[in-house]
């Protein structure tokens, strides 16, 4: 036995010919009339023109920052900052750790101080100096050049020139005692033709050891 | 399962305590009954350690917060991805990888080694059960990744953002590999001494061990570049930073090592030497990790800070005494089977490389220990940055880089001057016309103008080995060009394989030149406004600022900036750098916001976008612009250096003696008796 289901559906305000028509000339009407009014959106992240500007949550975007300044892109400023070292922990010096960890709050705050001594008149090494004298040497990202440290740069060099040396030496020696006392020659039976064995001697002197 | 877990640590202490003791015993008395339970006990070992791997990953992904690990280093959101690799992110979890895949390798050594090398085994399974057993003890007493906490949180503290990056899923397994790995050539070396078979035997064994850990280590390194070039965001990808330093050392060590060999195999020299850089490169290694471990140096790895580094100060100080003792006891046992016959051969060309390779290990040793040397020498902490390694290890990189293109000039034995004058002819010519090309072309800076001129001169001596190669089977063998090629390499891989690594040593200090022309500038961009900057080709790249957007994306919520850019005026597309605030289940912000680099990368110069953040809560926002020439050459140097090194390892071939004489030549070998 098939069961056989019916719907029915019903208009409940059904439209005729005439009301149809003219909703739809009152669509066109409309669309034609506000059609200038509704100009073309411009970008709509130009600062100051309106909502949009705005990010909707700017804690998502880390700490605020202040606009970069032409001294901070300055080339003496980045060359004083790559001598110093953020005493934020990071190993990194000043201007790469504030061009890179834009959370910290060291490296940018020492940045303020290398600009406040630069427009003091001071010079890239009187900047230095300056650092070097409130927070030690360890501030530098290198060693100043004096005294033991002096050790750390030249003792791998040195090293590697003794002991180049040495092994100058050592090889000389060596190659001298194998000179006095040369090796016994041991007669090695040939198993080749005089042909292969001419093959062989060209073939060799090709090859490249 | 944590449960579980702890037992199977304990049963894997247990086990590595009878393998070291059956092992060493069973070697020394000679006792079959003894070495087969050594050999069982590291297989026992490691089918303990992969259930306590088992336990720690289950408990990772059923977010068993009560698991202090799980609570340290995961959340509820963290991808799936990363939850798995969170077994090796912490501490106590990697701890817990090292000690697996040692006892495995460990596993492997026993089931793999040839029967005539037989002998060391019982001493291998001793050392590798030793090893293992002193990171099960650093976990049991010290570091445990099965601790409990008092309570269960509701959520993790989640991943390091920096470690959610694909990079260091597998950076540090491949520098554990590289590492761990080392520990079974090192065996075996003691293995040697210990049983007093110190012929050239026991080399031939750890042969492909020794090459298999330079590769993972070499892997290591370059996806440790990789993953601090896209992620670190401070636009560069080496930073002599103390842990990229105690990486790379051995590294040195053991690529000296792979070249000394050589000497050993086919001269019978250098035996004492060859087993001082083993045991050397393992020590560096547990150096390596004991400054990762022990927060000793300030270092960016800091997160790994923890009072287990003082066990592995004792381990490494122990194990250097009783090494160095051993070695010095055997030391009448290693003398050399042949003589050097001339200061101009392959021989004294391969000591002087391995003495800039330990040269420049000491160097990077000595400034990475320098600043506690001169606390204790002059009570003042020292700074050694950048500029120091630089300065130092320049020079003598391009020396070393030098000597990769003099070495295979230079014949076995004895070099003629005719012999030199044919084999230098070309690479020379090579070198110097690179160079007045460059110089020719503008180029000043003398660092970058030697590293490419060196690379010109080494790559011409590699064209010319395989071309005289390849040239000499076709006309032997009447075979095609290309077929002398492929049977030249596929019968001499050992050979061909280590110039095509020569090939990605020059690449990589070519693109490491490149970074002395990097360029960059920081703006401050409203939308619609524009940032340019010059590239080294003399290009003009005009960065547009389009807009910032904010959405939440898996366990993030991102702003995300996007920048057009030009090259001279021309539309190249477009890029998008963020700043990611992770947050835990619960929408909790878990991290400072970190910052995801845009690179837009070619063969010439990669541009680096990196978006600081906002000024004033308003879509204005401050870029830094960086413009990285030849970077792409780091990574494609860096593979073509893993598949040289595949090329080396790759079994099959034939018998060496076979081989050498497909090849074409054939060099007579120490204890090789006439045919």
């Amino acid at each position: 036995m098939s069961v056989v289901r019916r719907y029915v559906a019903t208009l409940h305000d059904p439209m005729d010919r005439r009301r149809f028509l003219g909703s739809g000339a009152g669509a066109f009407l409309g669309v034609v009339t506000t059609w200038q009014r509704a100009a073309p959106q411009g970008p709509d992240s130009l600062p100051g023109s309106g909502p949009s500007g705005r990010l909707w949550d700017p804690s998502r975007a880390g700490r605020p920052l202040e606009p970069v300044t032409a001294a901070d892109n300055a080339e003496a400023i980045q060359a004083i900052e790559k001598r110093l070292r953020c005493t934020c922990g990071c190993n990194l010096d000043v201007y790469t750790c504030r061009t890179t960890d834009f959370t910290c709050t060291t490296s940018p705050e020492m940045h303020r101080r290398v600009l406040a001594l630069a427009n003091q008149g001071k010079t890239a090494q009187e900047i230095i100096d300056d650092f070097v004298r409130q927070d030690g040497v360890a501030i530098l990202m290198a060693p100043p050049k004096h005294g033991f440290n002096l050790a750390g740069y030249f003792a791998p060099s040195i090293v590697i020139l003794i002991a180049a040396l040495l092994l100058v030496l050592a090889l000389w020696r060596w190659t001298r005692r194998d000179a006095e006392e040369p090796a016994p020659a041991v007669a090695v039976p040939a198993d080749a033709s005089p042909e292969e064995l001419a093959r062989l001697k060209r073939e060799l002197a090709e090859l490249p050891e | 399962m944590t449960l579980l877990g702890s037992l199977a640590l304990w049963v894997a202490f247990l086990l590595g305590i009878w393998g070291a003791l059956t092992g060493f015993v069973g070697g020394l008395r000679n006792r079959y009954d003894l070495q087969q339970s050594a050999r069982r006990a590291v297989f026992a070992m490691f089918g303990a350690l992969a259930i306590a791997v088992v336990a720690l990953e289950w408990a990772l992904f059923h977010h068993d917060f009560n698991v202090e690990y799980v609570a340290a280093y995961t959340s509820r959101n963290l991808p799936i991805f990363y939850t798995w690799s969170a077994l090796y992110a912490g501490q106590k979890g990697s701890l817990l990888f090292w000690a697996t895949v040692l006892s495995l390798f460990g596993t492997l050594a026993q089931l793999f080694t040839a029967r005539r090398h037989q002998v060391y085994l019982p001493y291998v399974a001793g050392v590798v059960s030793v090893v293992t057993v002193f990171f099960i003890t650093v976990m049991l007493f010290a570091a445990n990744p099965f601790t409990r906490l008092p309570y269960t949180p509701l959520d993790g503290s989640g991943l390091n953002p920096q470690l959610q990056n694909p990079g260091m899923v597998f950076h540090p397994p491949m520098l554990y590999l590289g590492y761990i790995s080392m520990t079974i050539p090192f065996a075996f070396a003691l293995a040697a001494l210990m049983s007093r078979n110190l012929d050239s035997d026991w080399l031939v064994a750890i042969r492909k061990w020794t090459i298999v850990s330079w590769l993972f280590l070499s892997i290591g390194l370059l996806l440790g570049m990789w993953w601090a070039y896209v992620e670190l965001g401070w636009g560069g990808y080496w930073a002599w930073d103390p842990v990229e330093n105690a990486a790379l050392l051995p590294w040195l060590t053991m690529t000296a090592f792979l070249h000394s060999v050589m000497i050993q195999e086919k001269r019978g020299m250098l035996k004492k030497w060859n087993l001082a850089l083993v045991i050397g490169s393992w020590l560096l290694s547990i150096m390596g990790t004991f400054i990762t471990r022990s927060g000793v140096i300030s270092s960016v790895h800091s997160f790994t800070e923890s009072p287990v580094g003082y066990y592995f100060a004792f381990f490494l100080v122990a194990s250097a005494i009783i090494s160095f003792t051993l070695y010095t006891r055997r030391l009448p046992l290693l003398t050399a089977e042949a003589r050097l016959e001339s200061m101009v051969s392959r021989e004294a060309s391969f000591l002087f490389n391995n003495l800039l390779f330990v040269g420049i290990a000491f160097s990077v040793l000595w400034g990475t220990l320098f600043p506690i040397l001169s606390e204790a020498v002059q009570g003042t902490k020292v700074t050694v940055g950048p500029p120091f390694f630089n300065q130092v290890n320049i020079p003598l990189g391009l020396a070393l880089l030098a000597l990769t293109g003099i070495g295979p000039l230079i014949a076995w034995r004895r070099a003629s001057i005719a012999n030199l004058q044919r084999q230098f002819a070309v690479p020379v010519t090579v070198g110097v016309f690179t160079g007045l090309a460059l110089l020719v072309g503008g180029m000043r800076d003398f660092y970058p103008l030697m590293a490419m001129a060196l690379g010109g001169f080494v790559l011409g001596t590699v064209v010319q080995e395989f071309a005289r190669g390849t040239r000499a089977r076709h006309r032997q063998y009447n075979e095609s060009y290309a077929l002398a090629l492929a049977r030249l390499v596929g019968r001499n891989r050992r050979r061909y394989g280590g110039y095509v690594v020569h090939v990605g040593i020059v690449i990589l200090f070519v693109a490491f030149a490149g970074m002395a022309f990097k360029t960059e500038t920081e703006a401050t961009l409203k939308p619609g406004e524009s940032a340019t900057l010059k590239s080294p080709y003399g290009w003009t790249y005009t960065f547009t600022h389009l807009g910032i957007s904010q959405y939440d994306q898996l366990n993030r919520q991102v702003t995300a900036a996007t920048i057009e850019i030009r090259r001279d005026g021309k539309r190249l597309g477009l890029l998008t750098t963020e700043k990611r605030q992770h947050v835990d289940a619960l929408g909790r912000p878990t991290f400072q916001p970190s910052t995801e680099v845009g690179i837009r990368s070619d063969w010439r110069e990669d541009l680096y976008v990196v978006l600081g953040g906002v000024v004033n809560g308003s879509e204005q926002a401050v870029f830094r612009f960086t413009i990285n020439p030849l970077v792409w050459w780091v990574w494609y140097g860096g593979m073509i250096l893993t598949l040289g090194g595949l090329l080396v390892m790759w079994p099959g071939g034939g018998s060496p003696a076979v081989k050498r004489t497909q090849a074409g030549y054939a060099v007579k070998l120490v204890g090789e008796g006439s045919p």
